[in-house]
């Protein structure tokens, strides 16, 4: 990008698309947090709170000034520089990643191309992986700053355990790199709008999950565990290591580590919506709608793109949430695992089943059959 | 990227700003008591190549940078110290002797001249390659011509390399097992 040559409207532009993205990421959070207690509540066939504002929903407000308001004590044998940063570097890189997802098509407004995308990097998703592989770090300083020996035991199995389900996830990438040919990912969006059958009048478009299915389940998996959401919430138990790393901190400071628990879990279901799932494509149905809606009023080329850009955000959100509905679900659904089955899951079985469907993708594309 | 002005299409705020932290955080990594701060200090220093990196276009360096060095490599060194105590200080900091003092700055001056030497006297260091930021941008990208390369011409290099990484993981796993007290 050349910054010389940018005038005024690029520049607001340039600018606005990141603001944008982390105002609306860190709107998530205290819906994401409302939407988990009262889902909780829902599946266990409690109630959930429903004091504060209609259904509850206030209550999320109520809790981020309780933490806002709270002493913001800091242990006395903790290391001060350290202690401090590492709530920050959780959540940094949760924001990141967002960088490079696509959330909507391009649009052509006075001669003037507008990606939804904060950046259009050439390395996609390997940017994704090295900023994926960073948020370790804001785990391991947590543990090893607050100088306790159940932090530190907690930031030791935490970061085990991103390390090794980073591996899975990477491998799961590639299958779905080798599929669309692409790193970048406003390509492998624009690959799923292809049709892979066609079914007498339906189109079954080339989805990520149909052509990578078990990349699918390898990629969800890692992102459960990369999240440290149940059931792989080994950095935390109560019976063994206490709070783990987030032992020794209290108001904001620990509610940066869930807001970054939170954010990756948005980004997380971003990328599997966006890999697997189309990403911005409509969901079905939309296409022919807006195609009515055109119609119907006779819209214009630009008012008609803008409906279109309007669809597509929809239909990414719609796809998001679903995803984010679904880290809440398993949460309540399915029971931890002990630290060694988990490990033995990563290694003994993720990683040659990831290893295995690369060779199988190869061979699917080298017969020409995806 | 590899033409002889190397520096020349970077903005050198940039550069200067990315330099001036690798120059900063590589003597923390020096200077600094606590082993793990100076690990941190290192990760840093590789953000900072990463960055002049990416202000000379080449984005899949940067990236792999950071994944390899500051995601993967970084992450075991810490991991290591925080296991082993880490209240022993890396460097000792008794003051050293007036001889080895003066034998340090005498070093350091010579290394100064040496480099002032040879890029007053070479300017194009770098020789022309084949790869013209023209050309990867024709081919699709830095990731796509890399990747072209690694698995036409330097397949045979690319591969061998795995095998060493293969007995490097089977060495280490044997050393480890037999100091375990194998029964063979």
């Amino acid at each position: 990008m050349n910054l010389a040559a940018m005038d005024m409207i690029d520049w607001v532009i340039f600018l606005a698309k990141p603001v944008l993205i982390c105002v609306i990421m860190l709107q998530v959070v205290p819906i994401m947090v409302w939407v988990e207690r009262r889902g909780s509540a829902l599946i266990q066939n409690r109630l959930g709170p429903n004091r504060i504002g209609p259904l509850g929903l206030l209550q999320s407000l109520a809790d981020a000034i309780k933490m806002m308001t709270k002493e913001d004590f800091i242990p006395g044998h903790v290391m001060g520089f350290y202690y401090q940063l590492a709530p920050v570097l959780c959540v940094v890189p949760a924001f990141m990643t967002f960088a490079v997802i696509p959330f909507a098509g391009n649009l052509v407004m006075d001669g003037r191309t507008i990606h939804f995308q904060a950046a259009d990097l050439n390395v996609g998703v390997l940017y994704i992986l090295s900023i994926t592989s960073l948020a370790v770090y804001g785990i391991i300083m947590a543990g090893w700053a607050s100088n306790n020996k159940y932090a530190l035991l907690g930031s030791l199995r935490s970061s085990a355990q991103m390390i090794s389900y980073e591996l899975t996830m990477g491998l799961a990438l590639v299958g779905i790199i080798m599929t669309f040919s692409s790193v970048q990912l406003a390509d492998i969006v624009a690959g799923q709008s292809q049709t892979l059958i066609q079914l007498g009048p339906i189109a079954i478009p080339k989805l990520g999950i149909f052509v990578q299915p078990i990349g699918f389940f390898l990629f969800t998996t890692a992102v459960f565990a990369e999240t440290n959401r149940l059931p792989f919430d080994l950095p935390e138990g109560e019976s063994e290591i206490v709070a783990g790393y987030h032992l020794e901190y209290s108001s904001m400071k620990f509610g940066l580590f869930m807001m970054g628990e939170y954010i990756s879990m948005a980004v997380g279901s971003a990328l599997i919506s966006t890999l697997y799932f189309g990403g911005f494509q409509m969901l079905p149905g939309m296409g022919w709608l807006h195609g009515q809606i055109v119609q119907a009023a006779a819209l214009p080329q630009l008012q008609a793109d803008l409906l279109r850009v309007g669809f597509e955000i929809a239909s990414f959100t719609a796809k998001t949430g679903f995803w984010l509905w679904t880290f809440v679900w398993v949460r309540w659904t399915i029971p931890r695992f002990r630290y060694d089955q988990l490990m033995d899951l990563g290694w003994k079985f993720m990683l040659p089943v990831a290893l295995l469907n690369i060779f199988a993708t190869g061979f699917f594309i080298y017969k020409g059959w995806i | 990227m590899n033409s002889p002005a190397v520096f020349a299409d970077v903005s050198p705020y940039f550069f200067f700003i990315f330099a001036g932290m690798a120059i900063l955080f590589s003597t923390m990594v020096v200077f600094k008591k606590n082993p793990a701060s100076s690990a941190f200090s290192l990760v840093l220093v590789f953000f900072a190549f990463a960055g002049i990196y990416a202000a000379m276009d080449a984005h899949l360096v940067a990236a792999l940078q950071i994944l390899v060095y500051a995601g993967a490599i970084m992450v075991l060194f810490v991991f290591v110290i925080m296991l082993l105590s880490s209240d022993v200080p890396s460097l000792d900091m008794k003051r050293s002797g007036l001889m080895t003092r003066i034998a340090a700055v005498s070093a350091v001056a010579l290394l100064l001249v040496g480099l002032i030497y040879v890029f007053k006297n070479n300017p194009s260091l770098l020789p022309k390659g084949p790869h013209s930021p023209e050309k990867i941008a024709q081919v699709g990208g830095n990731t796509r011509a890399i990747s072209q390369l690694m698995f036409s011409d330097y397949l045979l290099p690319f591969e061998l390399t795995s095998v060493l990484l293969l007995v490097g993981i089977v060495g280490s796993v044997a050393l480890a097992k037999r100091k375990m007290g194998g029964t063979k």
